[in-house]
């Protein structure tokens, strides 16, 4: 039966006709997020393994990216900031109950973390760095000694952060698109695969980079499973969720989302880094580009479809 | 004690006088509204039919606007009224997301906002400012516990529905059918 729905008297910005409340700031904030993620955790995995020698653009020069992203990350995310003069109020309480307070408070631990790891490596990468104050220097020693218990620190929040940027959407159920428990790995593994891509742009090791793209073809063969069971629980789930696949499967976001996330980001890459493994030449950075630009894509399609997706009206 | 609304869609002629009286009442900007009218329109005619609702906040039970926000603006009040501090909320956006009704809103001024359930004519013993206002008395407000409360009352004689049951909210606005 048709049925059709008026809404008087109503026409308020950012929520009529449809819910558009977050803009750019937020994909990006959170394309930034999972690349540093990724790139961290690579970066404490192998020093733990003890690879700090072989591994030289992971431990070493690749971190130098992350507070660079996550400084750029956190602007976005003071951008999107409606009131944006009370935004210390995030850090007057802890919320356990919002995903967005975990993640404020993850930041706050992960931003100067990565300063001091990328402050150790300084000297060793800009070799006429001078840190001028003795106590600098002590400092420095003080964190070389300990860049072990970093290491496991930095793999233990890089995973927080690396799910947060999921789970930041899948806590609302008034989204259907997002409302689903898959989004928090599925996320992590696609910023875990971002960073290994800028890693792997970075490294001049061929031992290096082959280490990686190995990882790299394991975690696109995840993402990619992810992906599909994602799906597959959308169709098997109530009507909502039905129609918010159906935005991917015929909808609107089709096109973008199966050439630019699914062809272009991790097939397309996956079959270059099987080719350069088999011994072809191919330069590098074509399939890291690819799947840099495939990973901020799923994020911006991911934001801008899921506040289409709705229960009412 | 829990406060509650009943809306009668039979008798509500959707004249968005408590549109109206809320934005006067609320000093609501210009463009905006913390309640609203839906006129669902159901098959062609001549078999057709169309219902009636004057919407607004549904002061969830459950409230996922309250869950999610990450400074505790959003907050629950005595009667289960959720309500938002300015001074606390930073405009992130999050409760509006996670609102299934669509109840909140970015004042201009730059945090969220939303409807009260008046709380401020509460204190003062009176009924809130849409329920004053509505000329065919369709609306009902009142405390849910008191088996004589107006709410109370219209929900024990009639068929009532909420909407969206299925998004969990437990929500506190009641559609007489």
């Amino acid at each position: 039966m048709k049925e059709e729905l008026f809404v008087s008297g109503r026409n308020i910005p950012y929520i009529d006709p449809y819910l558009n409340i977050w803009h750019w700031e937020i994909p990006v904030y959170l394309f930034l997020g999972g690349l540093a993620a990724g790139i961290m955790f690579f970066a404490g995995y192998f020093t733990i393994m003890r690879k700090e020698k072989e591994m030289q653009a992971t431990v070493k020069y690749a971190p130098f990216l992350v507070p660079v992203a996550l400084v750029l990350g956190l602007i976005a995310l003071f951008l999107d900031l409606k009131h944006q003069l009370y935004f210390w109020r995030l850090y007057t309480t802890i919320r356990l109950e919002s995903p967005m307070s975990w993640g404020a408070w993850t930041l706050m631990l992960i931003t100067p973390l990565s300063m001091v790891w990328v402050a150790s490596y300084t000297r060793e990468v800009f070799s006429r760095w001078d840190w001028k104050f003795k106590i600098l220097y002590q400092l420095e020693e003080l964190i070389i000694k300990n860049r072990k218990s970093l290491a496991w620190a930095m793999m233990f929040l890089a995973v927080i952060l690396g799910v947060y940027t999921g789970i930041l959407l899948s806590a609302f159920n008034a989204r259907p698109l997002w409302n689903t428990s898959i989004l928090g790995p599925l996320f992590l593994v696609s910023g875990l695969s971002t960073g290994l891509a800028t890693i792997i742009w970075m490294s001049k090791s061929k031992y290096e980079r082959k280490v990686l793209s190995r990882l790299d073809l394991m975690l696109i063969g995840v993402e990619l499973f992810l992906i599909i069971h994602l799906f597959m629980g959308f169709l098997a789930a109530s009507e909502v969720q039905i129609e918010a696949a159906q935005l991917f499967l015929g909808g609107e976001f089709t096109v973008v989302f199966w050439v630019f996330v699914i062809i272009l980001g991790l097939i397309f890459p996956a079959i270059m880094e099987i080719l350069e493994l088999r011994g072809f030449h191919i330069p590098i950075w074509i399939p890291s580009l690819l799947i840099l630009i495939g990973g901020f894509v799923f994020r911006y399609v991911m934001v801008e479809a899921g506040q289409i997706t709705r229960y009412l009206y | 004690m829990r406060y509650a609304m009943a809306i009668d869609t039979k008798k509500c002629v959707g004249c968005s006088d408590c549109v109206v009286a809320c934005q006067t009442e609320n000093n609501v900007p210009h463009g905006y509204c913390r309640d609203w009218i839906v006129e669902n329109v159901v098959g062609s005619y001549p078999n057709v039919e169309i219902e009636l609702r004057s919407e607004r906040c549904n002061h969830c039970d459950n409230s996922p606007c309250v869950r999610c926000c990450p400074t505790g603006a959003s907050h629950i009040v005595e009667g289960g009224i959720v309500k938002v501090t300015h001074s606390e909320c930073i405009g992130c956006g999050a409760c509006i997301q996670s609102c299934p009704y669509d109840a909140r809103y970015s004042h201009p001024d730059g945090y969220v906002d939303k409807c009260t359930f008046c709380d401020h004519r509460l204190a003062l013993g009176q009924d809130p400012a849409c329920v004053e206002v509505c000329p065919t008395s369709c609306l009902y407000f009142g405390d849910l516990e008191d088996p004589n409360s107006e709410v109370a009352k219209a929900l024990k004689n009639r068929n009532w529905k909420v909407l969206a049951p299925e998004a969990g909210t437990k929500p506190q606005l009641y559609f007489l059918t």
